[in-house]
C-alpha cells in the first residue's frame, strides 16, 4: 500500500506527516505536488497542516482550486481514504468533502498547546483500532479551529455517528473548559458521509512518539494502515 | 520611442523602467549599449508553474556588454551629487566621514553612492563603535574537531558548530528593536524573518527560534498613561508579529524570555534567535566565486519599503520617530517559506556557488559583501531587478530593505537549473549581473553607471571609532535607603511576599506569549517553552562519539538514541546596569546553566548587545566592560562566541535603556532521551540544592538590592548583582551533565528571578507536585535572604532517595560542592520551613492562580492593534 502526502506552497507539516508514515508505520509514502493531478496510484491521501498558499484569504479557500485537489475529490468520491489534519481539515471542508467550516478561534489568538480528545466513534478506517471513549492527548496549533455547522448538519452528524473526536478533560468529560477554541459541541474532528474522509484540528502527526510528549496519535495512523491491509 | 497603439508599445510605455528592451526590438538603449533582442532581460513566469523548462542562456552576452562599459568609456563615472550639509545630515554621515568617502572614490559621489556609503558605514552594518571591543571576544573553543567544535565563527551570516554524526548547526541572535517600536507587528515579524534567512542562506533548515523580549511596564509602574497604552500596543503587536511570521513559516518557537522594566518604555527590545541544521559537507557561504558567473536575484520584488532601515537603527529616537514608519519593512512569511524550500532545493542541485540574503542595507550589502568575501567584484544592472513599484530610482533600489530576497552566484553553465527551481516555487528569479575580476561593485541602471565603489572601501575600510570610554560609576547607592533597611529587618508574611513576586511581570507565567507560538511543528520539540531551555531532537542521528569527553565516553556503547540540542537565552539588564561586567558574566552563566540543567553540554554562544548611544563615554564604558565580562565568562564556561549583533542608540529622548547583553547558549546532548525536565515529576523524591560556590565576595545586603524582591516589594534598586564563581559554575555544569547522563536526577531548575522560594514554587506548577523544604540554619540566620536572594549558580534537583548517595559521590569527584538536602516532594502543598519556623505555606493551587493569571490581568485593558 502506498501513501501520498499533498504539498501545497505553504504546507509546513508535510515532512512531519511523511516522517510518521515512513519512519513509524514503515509504509511507502510519496509527496504529491499541488500542481499535478497525478495521485501516482496512492491508496490513501494525507492532507497535512500548514498555511496552504499563505492562507491570507479564508483558510483553504485557494487550496481547493489546486489541480491535485480535483483528483483528491474524485478519489474520495470513489471511496478512497483521505485524512486531513489541521490546515488539511480546513481544506477538506472548503472542498466540500466534509461538512461545516472552521472559524477563527473564540479567543481570536493562535493557540498551540496539548489538549485531550475523547474518541467518539470507532466505526471508521481511522479509529477502528481505538476503544470508544478513550481519551487521547495531542497538541493543537491553529488560529482557525472553531468548528461550526448548521443545526441540520449537526443533527445528521450525530445521527450518523460521524463526530470522530471531541475536546475533553483528561478524565474524558466534555466541558466548556476543555474546549480550546469555541468549537460547536467541542467537535475536534468529523467524518464524511461515506466514512472514508476524516478531518481533525489536533495533530496526531505531532503526537506519534513518546519523546514528543505523547504517542497517542500513532493509534490513528496504525488504524489507517490496518484498514488498508484489510481492504486488500 | 514607438508611439502607436500596438500592444508592445503600450506595454513598453507602462513597463519601460522595468524592461527597457522588448523581444524583437531592434533599438539601441539610451546609454548606447545594444541589448540582445533575442534575450529579453525581463521575465514573467506563470505562478506556480513547473512548465518552463528552458531559459535563454545566451543572456550572459548582455552582461558582457554591461561589464565592458567601463572599458569602452574609461572616463565614465557616476554623475556627482550636489553635496550639502543637509544632505549629509539626512544620511547620518559626518563631515569627516564624507571626506573619507571622497578620498576612497577620488571624486564626488553620486547620490546612489552616497546612500550606499551611508548604509554600509552605519553603526548597524559596520559596527564602527563596537568593532575594536568585539575583537576581545573568544571565538574558538578548546574543541578543535568533532561534536562541539566551531566550524564557522563570526563574519558569516551565522556561526556554525559541529553537532556530530555528520550534522552541524547554524545559529545566531539578532536585534530588531527600533522597527519593533515604530511598527510592532511588522518590526517583530521581519525581525524573525531576517534571522531565519541568515540561517537558511547557509543551507541550514531552521529547527527552532526563540526570542528575548523587553517591554515597558503594563501597569502603574509606568506612570505616564500614554506610554503605558503604547506599551500595551507594543507587547501585543510584537508577540503577534513573532507568532504570525514563525507560525506560517513553520518553525517551532521555543519561547525565550520576557521581562518588563520602565527603561524599555519607548524602547522595547526584540532579539530573535534562530538555529538550523545542515550537513557538515553541505554548508553554503556568502561568497562570490568564478569570474563570469551570473549573479541571480531571487525572491520578493523590490519595493520602496525599508529604505534607510539600517541608518534608522543607528540613531536615537526623537519626537518624530514614528514618522519613520515607511522605513519599517513589511514581512510575508508565506513567501519566505517558499524561498526556504526553493533555496534548499536550488542548493541541492549543485549549481549554486554562493548565496547571501538581503537583510539590512538590502542589495547594497549583499553585493559588496559577497564580492569582498570572494575577493572579486559584482556588476548589477538594476533594470533586471524585479520591482514592485514603478519608477524606482537606483538610489531606492539599492537601499530598499524589502524582505524575503536573496542574491546568489551560480555556475554559468548551470544557471538554468537554478532558475527552474525558483520557477517551480513561483518565485521571481532574474539574472541581474555577473562576477568580475576587479573587486568592485558596479551598478548600472539602463546601462548608465550609477555606482562604482571598491568593496574594500565599504567593508574593511569602513570607519572604526575608538570612541572615548568613560569611567564607569555606580548608578545607584550601594546601601538601601534607611526606611527600606528597617523594613527588611522586620518579620514579614513571606507567603504574601511570594504571591506578590509570582504575580510580578518578570516572574509570572508567560503562557499568554508562548501559546501563541507554534512550538511543535517539525516534530522535534522535546522540551518546549516554559521550562529552563528548549530541547530539540535531531532526526536521523544515532550516537557515535560524544561531546561529554572524547577520552572517556567515545567508546561507550549507547543504544541508537537520537542526539539533541538544548538552547537558552538570558540577559538581566538590571544587573548589567548595576555592574556591566558582572551583569554580562551572569548573562552567559545563566544561559549556559539553563542549558546544563537539561543535561546538555553548553558548547557555543551568540550574543546580542543592546546599549545606548555610543557617542556618550559612559555608554561606551558599559559596552566595553560588558564585553570583558562576556569574554571572561565564555572562556571559563567553554562557550566561544560564534556570531551575534550589536544594537546601539537604544535611547529615547536622551534616556538610555539598561545596558542589555542577551546571550544565547547552545548545548549538545548525546542521547536526547536523557534530557531532564525542570519541574517536579512525582511525589516522594528528594529535593537537593546544588551550588557553584558556598562563599561570596560581596555583601549580602548589597547583593539583595539587585533582586526582584527589592524591585517588586520595595520598588527600590541598590547595591550590586550577586558575586559569581566561574570556576565553580563550570564544575556545576559538568556535574549536571554527568548526573543526567547517568539518569540520576529527575528534574533540574535554575534558581534565578525571585530566588529559591520562586524557583521551588515554579517547580511545583506544571505537574501539580508539591514540596516540603526545611532551610535549616540557612533559613534561621536570615529567612528573607534565604528565600528571595538570587544567588548565582544554584540549581534545584530532585532524585530518588536511593540515588542520593551516588549523587554526592559524583559531585565530589567533579570537584563540586556536596548538595544541600532541602526536603522532599509532597502532595498538593508548598511548605518552606526554617527549623521549626514556618516561612511559607500554601496549597499549590493558590500560588499557581496568581502566577498564571497575572499577565492576562495586566493585559486585560489590552489596546487592540492593527
Amino acid at each position: 500500500m502506498k501513501f501520498g502526502v499533498l504539498v501545497f506552497p505553504g504546507s509546513n507539516c508535510d515532512h512531519d506527516t511523511y516522517h510518521v508514515i515512513n519512519e513509524l508505520t514503515k509504509q511507502p509514502v510519496t509527496f504529491l505536488w499541488h500542481a499535478s493531478e497525478d495521485l501516482q496510484g496512492c491508496d490513501a491521501i494525507l492532507v497535512p497542516g500548514g498555511f496552504a498558499y499563505g492562507d491570507y484569504l479564508r483558510t483553504g479557500a485557494i487550496a481547493k482550486f489546486a489541480p491535485v485537489m480535483q483528483s483528491v475529490i474524485k478519489f474520495a468520491n470513489n471511496g478512497g481514504l483521505v485524512f486531513g489534519i489541521c490546515n488539511g481539515f480546513q481544506i477538506l471542508c472548503e472542498s466540500g468533502l466534509l461538512p461545516g467550516a472552521l472559524m477563527r478561534n473564540a479567543g481570536l489568538h493562535y493557540i498551540c498547546k496539548q489538549v485531550h480528545l475523547r474518541t467518539e466513534t470507532t466505526d471508521s478506517p481511522f479509529t477502528h483500532g481505538i476503544e470508544r471513549g478513550r481519551v487521547l492527548q495531542m497538541p493543537i496549533g491553529h488560529m482557525e479551529g472553531n468548528y461550526f455547522c448548521d443545526a441540520d448538519t449537526l443533527a445528521k452528524l450525530k445521527a450518523e455517528d460521524r463526530i470522530a473526536f471531541r475536546y475533553a478533560t483528561p478524565a474524558g468529560e466534555i466541558t466548556p473548559g476543555a474546549n480550546p477554541n469555541g468549537s460547536l459541541e467541542n467537535i475536534a474532528g468529523v467524518l464524511s458521509e461515506g466514512r472514508n474522509v476524516l478531518g481533525m484540528m489536533p495533530h496526531p502527526d505531532r503526537s506519534s512518539e513518546s519523546i514528543l510528549g505523547s504517542a497517542d496519535g500513532l493509534l490513528l495512523f496504525r488504524s489507517l494502515v490496518e484498514s488498508l491491509a484489510l481492504a486488500r | 520611442m514607438p508611439v502607436a497603439g500596438s500592444f508592445k508599445s503600450r506595454w513598453r510605455s507602462r513597463y519601460e523602467h522595468l524592461h527597457p528592451v522588448l523581444p524583437g526590438d531592434k533599438t539601441v538603449g539610451k546609454d548606447g549599449v545594444p541589448d540582445d533582442p533575442a534575450n529579453p532581460c525581463w521575465q514573467i513566469g506563470p505562478p506556480f508553474s513547473a512548465e518552463r523548462k528552458t531559459l535563454p542562456m545566451s543572456r550572459t552576452i548582455n552582461l558582457r556588454a554591461m561589464a565592458n562599459l567601463q572599458a569602452e568609456h574609461p572616463t565614465a563615472v557616476p554623475s556627482p551629487a550636489t553635496i550639502t550639509p543637509e544632505l549629509l545630515k539626512q544620511h547620518s554621515i559626518t563631515p569627516d566621514e564624507y571626506k573619507r568617502i571622497e578620498e576612497a572614490l577620488g571624486r564626488v559621489p553620486s547620490l546612489t553612492e552616497l546612500g550606499i556609503f551611508s548604509v554600509m558605514w552605519s553603526e548597524h552594518c559596520s559596527y564602527k563603535s563596537s568593532r575594536v571591543h568585539l575583537k576581545r571576544l573568544p571565538t574558538k573553543g578548546e574543541r578543535t574537531s568533532g561534536p562541539g567544535s566551531v566550524v564557522q565563527g563570526p563574519g558569516e551570516n551565522a556561526g556554525i558548530i559541529d553537532v556530530g554524526d555528520g550534522w552541524a548547526c547554524a545559529f545566531k541572535i539578532e536585534s530588531h528593536n527600533h522597527p519593533s517600536y515604530i511598527e510592532p507587528y511588522q518590526g517583530a515579524a521581519t525581525g524573525v524573518g531576517g534571522i531565519l534567512r541568515d540561517i537558511f542562506t547557509m543551507n541550514a533548515r531552521p529547527l527552532a527560534v526563540m526570542d528575548s523580549l523587553r517591554f515597558g511596564p503594563l501597569d502603574e509602574t509606568e506612570p505616564d498613561e500614554a506610554l503605558r497604552r503604547k506599551n500595551h500596543q507594543v507587547v501585543t503587536g510584537i508577540v503577534h508579529g513573532v507568532a504570525g511570521y514563525g507560525n506560517c513559516f513553520g518553525v517551532p518557537n521555543l519561547g525565550g524570555e520576557t521581562r518588563f522594566e520602565p527603561c524599555y518604555s519607548g524602547n522595547p527590545l526584540l532579539n530573535a534567535f534562530a538555529l538550523g541544521l545542515v550537513k557538515t559537507d553541505e554548508i553554503f557561504y556568502a561568497k562570490a566565486v568564478g569570474i563570469g558567473n551570473p549573479v541571480i536575484y531571487v525572491g520578493a520584488k523590490t519595493g520602496r519599503d525599508g529604505i534607510h532601515g539600517a541608518t534608522m537603527a543607528s540613531e536615537e529616537f526623537t519626537e518624530g520617530s514614528e514618522q519613520k514608519r515607511p522605513n519599517v519593512q513589511m514581512g510575508d512569511p508565506f513567501l519566505e517559506k517558499l524561498l526556504l524550500e526553493a533555496c534548499i532545493e536550488a542548493m541541492a542541485t549543485g549549481a549554486v556557488l554562493g548565496i547571501q540574503d538581503m537583510g539590512a542595507a538590502g542589495l547594497t550589502c549583499s553585493t559588496c559583501e559577497m564580492g569582498a568575501r570572494g575577493g572579486l567584484g559584482l556588476t548589477v544592472e538594476l533594470d533586471r531587478v524585479p520591482q514592485r513599484e514603478t519608477g524606482m530610482t537606483s538610489y531606492e533600489i539599492m537601499l530598499s530593505e524589502s524582505q524575503e530576497r536573496m542574491l546568489l552566484v551560480a555556475d554559468k553553465e548551470r544557471a538554468v537549473e537554478v532558475l527552474d527551481v525558483f520557477s517551480k516555487w513561483g518565485l521571481d528569479a532574474s539574472i541581474v549581473g555577473e562576477v568580475t575580476a576587479e573587486p568592485r561593485m558596479r551598478i548600472t541602471q539602463r546601462g548608465v553607471l550609477v555606482a562604482d565603489i571598491s568593496n574594500q572601501s565599504l567593508t574593511d575600510d569602513a570607519p572604526v571609532y575608538h570612541r572615548p570610554v568613560g569611567e564607569w560609576k555606580a548608578p545607584v547607592s550601594l546601601d538601601p535607603p534607611a526606611e527600606v533597611l528597617a523594613e527588611l529587618q522586620k518579620p514579614r508574611d513571606y507567603t504574601a511576599d511570594l504571591k506578590k513576586l509570582l504575580a510580578s511581570a518578570n516572574i509570572c507565567d508567560k503562557r499568554w506569549v508562548f501559546e501563541q507560538y507554534d512550538s511543535m511543528v517539525q516534530t522535534n520539540t522535546v522540551q518546549g517553552p516554559g521550562g529552563e531551555a528548549g530541547v530539540m531532537r535531531i532526526k536521523g542521528t544515532g550516537v557515535k562519539g560524544s561531546v561529554l569527553s572524547p577520552t572517556e565516553d567515545t567508546e561507550k556503547p549507547y543504544a541508537a538514541h537520537e542526539r539533541g540540542l538544548a538552547m537558552a537565552l538570558a540577559g538581566n539588564g538590571r544587573w548589567t546596569y548595576l555592574d556591566p561586567k558582572l551583569g554580562a558574566m551572569h548573562a552567559v552563566a545563566e544561559a549556559a546553566r539553563k542549558v546544563a540543567c537539561t543535561g546538555a553540554t553548553p558548547v557555543a554562544a551568540t550574543n546580542c548587545l543592546n546599549f545606548g548611544n555610543p557617542e556618550k563615554p559612559e555608554i561606551m564604558a558599559q559596552l566595553s566592560s560588558a564585553i570583558d565580562g562576556i569574554s571572561e565568562a565564555c572562556t571559563a564556561l567553554g562557550t566561544p562566541i560564534t556570531g551575534g549583533n550589536v544594537s546601539l542608540y537604544n535611547e529615547t529622548k536622551g534616556v538610555g535603556i539598561y545596558p542589555t547583553p542577551v546571550l544565547g547558549v547552545v548545548g549538545i546532548i548525546d542521547d536526547v532521551t536523557k534530557s531532564v525536565p525542570s519541574s517536579f515529576q512525582e511525589v516522594g523524591l528528594k529535593v537537593l540544592l546544588l551550588q557553584s560556590t558556598t562563599e561570596t565576595q560581596g555583601s549580602e545586603i548589597h547583593e539583595f538590592g539587585s533582586s526582584d524582591y527589592a524591585k517588586t516589594i520595595h520598588s527600590e534598586l541598590w547595591g550590586t548583582p550577586p558575586w559569581i564563581n566561574l570556576k565553580g559554575e563550570a564544575a556545576l555544569h559538568k556535574a549536571l551533565r554527568k548526573l543526567a547522563d547517568r539518569r540520576l536526577i529527575r528534574s533540574a531548575k535554575d534558581v534565578s528571578d525571585g530566588g529559591l522560594a520562586v524557583a521551588l514554587a515554579e517547580s511545583c506548577f506544571r505537574k501539580d507536585v508539591g514540596v516540603h523544604v526545611n532551610l535549616g540554619p540557612l533559613g534561621t540566620e536570615g529567612s528573607l535572604t534565604a528565600l528571595f536572594m538570587e544567588n548565582a549558580g544554584e540549581v534545584i534537583v530532585t532524585c530518588t532517595p536511593e540515588d542520593y548517595g551516588q549523587i554526592c559521590m559524583l559531585l565530589d569527584e567533579e570537584g563540586s560542592y556536596w548538595p544541600l538536602d532541602l526536603g522532599e516532594t509532597i502532595d498538593g502543598r508548598i511548605e518552606i520551613f526554617a527549623g521549626d519556623n514556618e516561612l511559607v505555606e500554601s496549597p499549590i493551587s493558590e500560588l499557581r492562580a496568581v502566577w498564571a493569571g497575572a499577565l492576562d490581568e495586566q493585559l486585560a485593558g489590552e489596546v487592540v492593534t492593527a
